[in-house]
């Protein structure tokens, strides 16, 4: 287990639950009791420290090592997964990852970003950011879905789109404003979820969609608190604060209306009861999809053009003169 | 936005820093000195170049007022002067993002990083939206998405094509995920336009980064630039510090886009009105017409 700094608390319980364990496998002495009381302990202390969390505590808890990425969903909650690779020009970009799959008894199109589980597949997958071809990739598989009248289900997880040099070369910043125009008026349903970092246009690039929510430990920013921090306050060192000023997390999200709603996660996060998120999740996911196909493809453009048109505030001069 | 947005601070700050020192040095009939070849002009004969170096032919920064001036027939319609940015998130860093946007207001003069104006050149209708870098370093929140929205809107109505003028360090941060999603909704305007069949234009001029880069800047029908443009996804520092080598010269310059394939074409500003011209009578479909149109004066 990994525990973040905030988790300390839970570390010398879960010792303390560890070392009695063994006591317990020894068979000398009764310690049911104790344990009883260190599990009720770490649950009480769990809600204490997941019921308060700040902006900050969960962006690391989003970018947990533990953290289910999107092969698990995949494995977990569909049936049939076929892989399809490349953006027909290129390459296949490893960080992001698509394919048709069943769930619920119907064939969706699958595409999210995939970060490594270990330190060679982190490299592999260039830790979830896509250069150009991933989101022509991504466009591919859309257009490929709208053509066969398939939903497409989107998982956002990245700390940005690759800043490198061949990645200018080849266009990313083309690659993603292709693609916001494109999902603007794909004639499929487009379902998208934050499962982890939703940093800036690497995350929108595969973002834009009928729905869009977030699980309860995620964030969705213009920037990381980091480069923020580096830029606005000249120092690597105000990211707690900047993560509050970014009013980055889900719940400021639902609240600013720029996302559709939360998906709730197991206590202490997604990596705590992977399995359990996995459930919560396909439930979610079927009742959503439920409801966009009972729309027209008409209806689901006109409803995505009118959300995001009503997106940004600002004052109106002659209504504040008055 | 986070990989632009690095050097967005430093470009605000550039920028901020030769509004004023021109406006010290270059008062009307007084001289100016090119920042590229250090020579010095007079600020008529600058003007009288479209505001480019007379020596060096350096595109010097610009507004969405001379803009307008130099481009449009004679009078325009400003549109939407009245949609002001306020501090919705109170988002402080050093400073308020509400004293950001007063001192802004003061020093430019300008409501906002973009102003729009409907207009004709050559008798050809058009609506143009500018961007201001000076305005907090042409970064992009509520209200220049908004803009853009009313402009399709406009555009749509009335069955002009529009034209949109770069010029921006990206996303505006102070906003945080509301700027971000401005790439959504203007992207989504666009592609209504684009369901009309209405053409749109877009210039991108020094600098063009981040969420502008990645969003409208790149899906006009005719991308077009200005000579030496910074045009890019991320911004130069950013990228030397995650591939830990220095970069190529000329990269992420209008020349290395056109090369790349992402332009139609770059246009040396004195060209930009004949040119704008020739492209709205082409996709007018209608006869040249018979005098040849010429850049006008620029002096207002
Ligand atoms: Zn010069």
């Amino acid at each position: 287990m990994v525990f973040l700094e905030f988790e300390q608390p839970l570390e010398s319980l879960y010792e303390q639950l560890e070392q009695i364990k063994q006591i317990e496998a020894q068979g000398d002495v009764d310690v049911s009791a104790t344990i009883r009381d260190l599990e009720s302990k770490i649950v009480q202390t769990k809600k204490e420290i997941y019921s308060n969390l700040s902006g900050w505590q969960k962006v690391q808890l989003s970018r947990h090592p533990e953290r289910p990425y999107t092969l698990f969903y995949i494995q977990k909650m569909f049936t049939n997964f076929v892989e399809l690779h490349g953006d027909r020009f290129v390459n296949d970009d490893k960080a992001i990852i698509g394919g048709l799959a069943q769930f619920d008894g119907r064939t969706v199109m699958l595409i999210g970003h995939q970060k490594g589980i270990n330190t060679k597949m982190r490299q592999y997958r260039n830790f979830g950011m896509a250069n150009p071809e991933g989101y022509r990739k991504a466009l591919r598989l859309m257009k490929l879905a709208e053509k066969f009248d398939i939903p497409v289900i989107t998982l956002i997880d990245t700390p940005g789109a690759y800043p490198g040099l061949e990645a200018e070369e080849r266009g990313q910043a083309e690659a993603i404003a292709r693609n916001l125009l494109e999902m603007a008026q794909l004639k499929v349903p487009i379902l998208c979820y934050v499962i982890g970092e939703g940093a800036s246009g690497g995350a929108i690039g595969i973002g834009l969609g009928d729905k869009v929510f977030m699980l309860e430990n995620t964030w969705y920013s213009v920037i990381s608190p980091e480069s923020c921090s580096s830029i606005l306050w000249r120092s690597w060192d105000f990211k707690e604060t900047a993560a509050e000023a970014l009013k980055l997390t889900a719940d400021h999200m639902a609240e600013f209306g720029l996302i559709d709603g939360i998906v709730k996660e197991p206590l202490g996060g997604a990596h705590n009861d992977p399995d359990a998120m996995a459930v919560t999740l396909t439930k979610h996911m079927k009742a959503e999809l439920k409801a966009l196909k009972k729309m027209s493809s008409e209806e689901r453009i006109n409803h995505r053009v009118e959300k995001y048109s009503a997106m940004g505030r600002f004052q109106v001069k002659s209504a504040i003169a008055e | 936005m986070e990989e632009e947005s690095k050097s967005w601070y430093q470009r605000l700050r550039h920028g901020i820093q030769t509004a004023t020192k021109s406006k010290k040095e270059t008062p009307d009939g007084l001289w100016h000195k090119c920042e590229h070849c250090n020579e010095t002009s007079t600020v008529k004969e600058l003007k009288e170049n479209f505001f480019k170096c007379p020596k060096c032919q350096f595109h010097e920064r610009i507004g969405s007022a001379e803009y307008f001036e130099m481009l449009f027939d004679q009078g325009y319609l400003r549109l939407y002067d009245d949609l002001l940015s306020y501090d919705f998130l109170e988002f402080t860093d050093l400073k308020a993002y509400k004293s950001r946007l007063e001192s802004a207001v003061q020093k430019t003069g300008l409501d906002d990083a973009m102003a729009v104006a409907s207009g004709t050149i050559d008798e050809q209708p058009l609506v143009i939206a500018a961007m201001d870098f000076r305005f907090i370093g042409g970064s992009m929140g509520s209200v220049v998405g908004e803009k853009i929205a009313r402009s399709i809107d406009f555009c749509l109505k009335h069955k002009t094509p529009l034209m949109i003028i770069s010029r921006s360090g990206g996303a505006r941060m102070m906003e945080s995920a509301f700027s971000l999603m401005q790439m959504a909704k203007t992207s989504v305007k666009l592609a209504q336009l684009a369901e009309a069949k209405i053409p749109y234009i877009s210039l991108m001029t020094d600098p063009t980064t981040g969420g502008v880069t990645a969003s409208f800047a790149m899906l006009g029908d005719f991308n077009l630039a200005e000579p030496g443009a910074l045009i890019g996804f991320a911004g130069p520092r950013v990228i030397r510090e995650t591939i830990k080598k220095d970069l190529p010269e000329g990269f992420q310059t209008a020349e290395f886009l056109l090369d790349h394939g992402f332009l139609d074409f770059i246009v040396d500003r004195s060209e930009l009105r004949s040119q704008l011209s020739t492209l709205l009578m082409l996709l007018e479909n209608r006869a040249k017409p018979r005098k040849q149109a010429t850049a006008k004066e620029t002096e207002s």
